[in-house]
């Protein structure tokens, strides 16, 4: 108690007199920029999730073909969350004598949940109605009813037993992703008027659904309450299980982010690490002090090791503050731009910047204490005793391996962890080696230049040790964050390369075999388009290998989801062009009679099969059976037509099929589908646009979240930069005195420090392009599934940064080393 | 009477070049309460690691060391530690102030790490005493070198120690400073009745103390004798 508190005034001594700014800051500033990158990824990640759930009307979705258990509702209300059911059925809507099969949604107040519902009565434009619902005996009914059976606002259809005014025309509508693919005209209804039309007896066939929207935690909590309690025969789906292409682009962002937080803890360990180091080389005298004084080892340790806490303590919790003001303007900031307004984050990322912050100072800062235990006495009478021995390598060690653990606790995922731990290991080790080299090649260069440059050599060669960790931490911190630039414009580039502006925007689906060349030339001859019109069946898989699928032997929601249900299958002799085999080979045009499948990869993953596997199909009673020929990997996120399953033509043109289109309707065009609908009644118009407007949307919010990211990234680099200057600020300030007192002027120091700056900025920068290089191609292919190409601006950037960025900020950096008189230096430093 | 320190057949050997080399080699000494001892000899000659091995900041080779009745050999590096906290108070030729810490926290600090209550205001109190009662909150870069040898005499009788050892104390100051250093030196060891014991390699200086030794190449030419 008495050394906490002698420790303590220690402390508040060393922190007023300076000596612990350093480390307090490049502590602060780790554990800010942690925490800001992960406060904000957090409040990104709920932004992009609830974006993405206005595309499902509600945050979970549960699914029943009988009325679900009150109990469900009842505990989403009691767990403070909304809940609302709706119903969906088929009838046929009765216009005159005009009939057609419509998908009707009964739908309660409040509905939707998330997301809005866009109508047009006819006297105004589209409007939205954020909450509103179809009025007691109205309906809204979507565009492909009123074409097809002519119908105005105002008007009146038959229902069943009843007749109801059509108020509106459905522009928009979230249940739409819940029905794509299944459904035909579809209206929306209000709940109450359902037993009014007398069209749900026992036996009707109607989906049940509740939707639930709340708090994150509380959705999350409510989802694994309900988990457990699933009769058979519920779904339960959030907006991640309903739509593969927005589960890809979620987890890529989500990916991306975790990844730029730990480039953050990667460059703030660096920081850190030097930082301590200059603390710790700072403290020998004082403990060689306290050791004379009669302070018993652990005594110095404990002193010390208050002194560590302390400033842990105090830099964690202002890096956590100063995160989350931070994350605050910067979600300020973010909502006056372009107005979305973040979701607020939990305290959580920023408390566990703070644990992050504290553990890794202990883990660099407690091994280097153990050994200053242990600084003789003898220090005060012989300087030369005492420095930080190999104690301090084995330090660094454990650090590291503190660290490494940290990463992946943090990174909540092995492999991405380890792909950051890995080339960060790989960076710094190469570059040590290559600078190690590099100095020893310096030593024949310097003969025949001038003066500062032969000084500026010979000052990075008479540190080598210290030289190596300058420009191992630069490069480490550039090659972050050229790795950050380009996977991030490779990321963006991607996404908006799979969404040009012509990206497709409405699908048809349900074209008979005599219908597709008409539909092509009515579609090439009005818009100017040819799309690829893709036959399918409905095929429900029954066996792998002769072992019939038991949809209760998966453990994965999704799996058992997917074996239960019918799915289409297609066929073609060409690989779609927006589809890459991954395993395999593509069922060529000589094979094309033989059976064979080619499976999605992701789904062949979910429901373990593999290549070469046999699988059995049952379309409308009759099975066949295929082996697996080929793996693919599908752009889900481009919203062209795709198949989780082809197969070769020969094994299923016997079938009877349907064709599939998707194309690009240009804005003002809508009389091509209401002739479309004309000409082709069965045909099925499904309007993605809105959809791919969402996406398009999500996708400008990340980029913008990723652009604040990268800048934290940056501002972590430039503090390495300035931990390693301020690390060698003594050595530096008795060298200029010695010099400047043997009659250099202020020029001449100046070009020498310029040369060696300049010098650890190239190396720094090359070996960072190198390493941004090779990192960026393995995390593109690996780990974000995105095409790389080899981007030779890389280079010069690196270079240019290392080079003018290090000798720009060294110069600044050093400038009071500069103007410091000789005489106060040298006094300074007795 | 019985003597504050006592060397016995003091060794210390260093290996340099593969060669032994004595650099304290078969020293024996007697230093009694209230005396004033001067080591002079030139560079080189061992003064300081005489010293060192005195104060049980090091080890020697062979013989033995008694402070204050305790023969430091027999003790553990944190026993000669607390002795030392005991025992001495040291004086540095490079001042050896801490330059995080202002002058009284400086002086406060022995105090401190022995409990002493009233560490403040002793500390005040002594650096009234060499003169410095106005620069209490200044830190040594911002003090000359002849104010920071007196922040580190004020340290050194912070605690009231029985021995004072000093290592060339005006070592770094020029004559005058010197001077006024050794006199205050002196008087304050009078106040105090304390025992100094002090390396020098100035002869006005060894000359106030009531006994020289001379060392030369380690060996102790003018043994016990005034």
């Amino acid at each position: 108690m008495k050394d906490v508190s002698l420790g303590a005034r220690l402390l508040v001594r060393m922190l007023r007199a300076g000596e612990l700014t350093l480390l307090a800051f490049a502590l602060t500033l780790a554990v800010a920029s942690m925490a800001t990158v992960g406060l904000f990824s957090d409040r990104t990640r709920i932004a992009l999730e609830q974006e993405a759930n206005r595309l499902l009307g509600a945050d979970l979705v549960l699914t029943s073909s009988r009325p679900l258990d009150a109990d469900l509702r009842k505990e989403a209300v009691a767990r403070g969350l909304s809940a609302i059911s709706t119903l969906a059925f088929r009838s046929m809507v009765i216009r005159a004598e005009n009939t057609l099969l419509a998908e009707i949604t009964a739908v309660e107040p409040g509905y939707p949940l998330r997301g809005t519902t866009r109508i047009a009565t006819g006297r105004s434009e589209e409007s939205e109605v954020p909450v509103a619902i179809p009025a007691t005996g109205t309906l809204w009914a979507d565009e492909r009813l009123f074409g097809q059976l002519g119908l105005k606002v105002g008007e009146q259809v038959g229902l069943g037993n009843r007749r109801f005014t059509v108020a509106a025309l459905l522009a928009q509508d979230p249940s739409l992703t819940l029905s794509v693919l299944g459904m035909g005209p579809r209206l929306v209804m209000s709940r109450d008027d359902v037993a009014s039309t007398g069209l749900i007896a026992p036996g009707s066939r109607v989906v049940h659904r509740l939707l639930v929207a709340g708090a994150r935690e509380s959705v999350e909590s409510y989802r694994q309450w309900a988990m457990q309690r699933l009769p058979a025969g519920v779904r339960l789906e959030g907006v991640r299980d309903a739509r593969p292409e927005i589960r890809n682009a979620l987890e890529r962002a989500e990916r991306f982010m975790s990844l730029a937080a730990l480039t953050a803890v990667a460059l703030a360990t660096v920081a850190v690490m030097l930082a301590g180091r200059r603390f710790q080389h700072r403290q020998l005298d004082v403990c060689a002090m306290l050791r004379c004084l009669g302070a018993s080892q652990w005594r110095v340790f404990r002193l010390q090791l208050v002194q560590l806490v302390g400033v842990g303590v105090i830099a964690s919790l202002a890096g956590a503050l100063l995160g989350y003001a931070s994350q605050m303007l910067l979600g300020h900031w973010l909502a006056s731009m372009v107005g979305i307004d973040l979701p607020q984050p939990g305290v959580a990322a920023a408390l566990r910047a703070s644990v992050l912050g504290l553990v890794l100072l202990l883990s660099f800062g407690l091994p280097p204490l153990l050994s200053l235990r242990q600084i003789p006495a003898l220090r005060v009478l012989r300087r030369e005793l005492g420095g930080p021995g190999t104690a301090g390598a084995m330090a660094y060690v454990l650090g590291a391996a503190c660290v490494a653990a940290l990463v992946l606790w943090h990174a909540g995922d092995i492999r991405l962890g380890g792909y950051v731990l890995a080339g960060s290991a790989g960076t710094l080790f190469a570059a040590g080696v290559l600078t190690w080299l590099c100095l020893r090649l310096l030593k024949s260069v310097s003969a025949g230049v001038g003066v500062s440059w032969r000084y500026g050599i010979a000052s990075l060669r008479r540190r080598p040790l210290a030289t190596v960790w300058q420009v191992v931490a630069l490069a480490l911190g550039l090659a972050a964050v050229l790795t950050l630039t380009l996977i991030r414009s490779d990321l963006l580039r991607a996404w908006q390369g799979n969404l040009p502006a012509d990206a497709p925007n409405r699908f048809l689906i349900n074209i008979q075999s005599d219908e597709v060349a008409p539909i092509e030339s009515l579609l090439g001859s009005r818009l100017g388009t040819k799309p690829e019109f893709y036959p399918m069946v409905r095929a429900r898989l029954v066996a792998i290998n002769g072992t019939p699928v038991d949809p209760s032997q998966y453990g994965d929601d999704r799996a058992r989801r997917l074996v239960e249900r019918e799915f289409n299958v297609s066929w073609t002799e060409t690989l779609p062009a927006h589809n890459r085999i991954t395993a395999g080979v593509w069922l060529r045009a000589a094979t094309a009679a033989e059976p064979a499948l080619s499976v999605e990869e992701g789904i062949a993953r979910t429901l373990g099969v593999k290549l070469g596997d046999r699988l059995t199909y049952d379309v409308a009673g009759e099975r066949f059976v295929a082996p697996v020929t080929s793996l693919r990997k599908v752009e889900w996120d481009s919203f062209r037509v795709n198949f989780f399953v082809i197969g070769s033509p020969g094994l299923l043109a016997g079938y009877p099929a349907t064709y599939i289109t998707s194309f690009h309707l240009p804005p003002r065009s809508s009389d091509v589908v209401n002739d479309l609908i004309a000409r082709f009644p069965t045909v099925v118009v499904i309007d993605v646009a809105s959809l791919v407007f969402q996406v398009q949307a999500m996708i400008e919010q990340v980029s913008r979240a990723i652009t604040f990211i990268f800048l934290f990234t940056v501002a972590a680099g430039v503090l390495v930069l300035y931990a390693g200057i301020v690390a060698t600020h003594d050595e530096r300030l008795r060298e200029v005195a010695i010099m400047r007192t043997l009659g250099a002027n202020r020029r001449q120091v100046l070009r020498a420090y310029a040369t060696e700056f300049a010098l650890i900025g190239a190396l720094a920068g090359l070996f960072a392009a190198a390493a941004a290089t090779g990192l960026g191609y393995f995390l593109s292919r690996n780990l974000l599934g995105l095409p790389y190409s080899s981007d030779p601006v890389v280079w010069l950037l690196g270079l240019g940064v290392g080079v003018f960025g290090v000798c720009g900020a060294g110069i600044f950096f050093t400038r009071r080393v500069l103007a410091t008189p000789p005489l106060a230096s040298l006094r300074q430093l007795a | 009477m019985r003597p504050i320190v006592e060397a016995v057949g003091l060794v210390k050997q260093v290996i340099s070049d593969g060669r032994a080399l004595n650099i304290v080699d078969d020293v024996s000494l007697s230093v009694f309460p209230g005396e004033s001892v001067a080591i002079v000899g030139v560079s080189g000659s061992g003064k300081s690691t005489l010293l060192g091995l005195l104060a049980g900041l090091d080890t020697p080779t062979s013989g033995k060391v008694v402070l204050d009745g305790q023969e430091l050999s027999t003790l553990t590096e944190d026993g000669r530690a607390a002795v030392r906290a005991r025992v001495l108070g040291f004086v540095f030729q490079s001042f050896q102030l801490l330059p995080a810490l202002t002058a009284i926290e400086n002086v406060m600090l022995p105090l401190e790490l022995a409990g002493a209550p009233d560490a403040r205001r002793t500390a005040n109190a002594l650096l009234d005493r060499v003169g410095l009662g106005q620069r209490l909150t200044h830190y040594p870069k911002q003090l000359s070198g002849g104010e920071q040898q007196r922040v580190a005499i004020a340290r050194a009788f912070a605690t009231g120690p029985k021995l004072l050892l000093a290592d060339e104390p005006t070592g770094n100051l020029d004559a005058a400073t010197g001077a006024r250093i050794v006199e205050l030196m002196f008087e304050l060891n009078r106040e105090r009745g304390a025992t100094l014991l002090l390396v020098t390699h100035d002869e006005s200086i060894s000359s106030r103390c009531q006994r020289t030794l001379r060392l030369a190449a380690g060996r102790l030419l003018s043994g016990e004798l005034v």
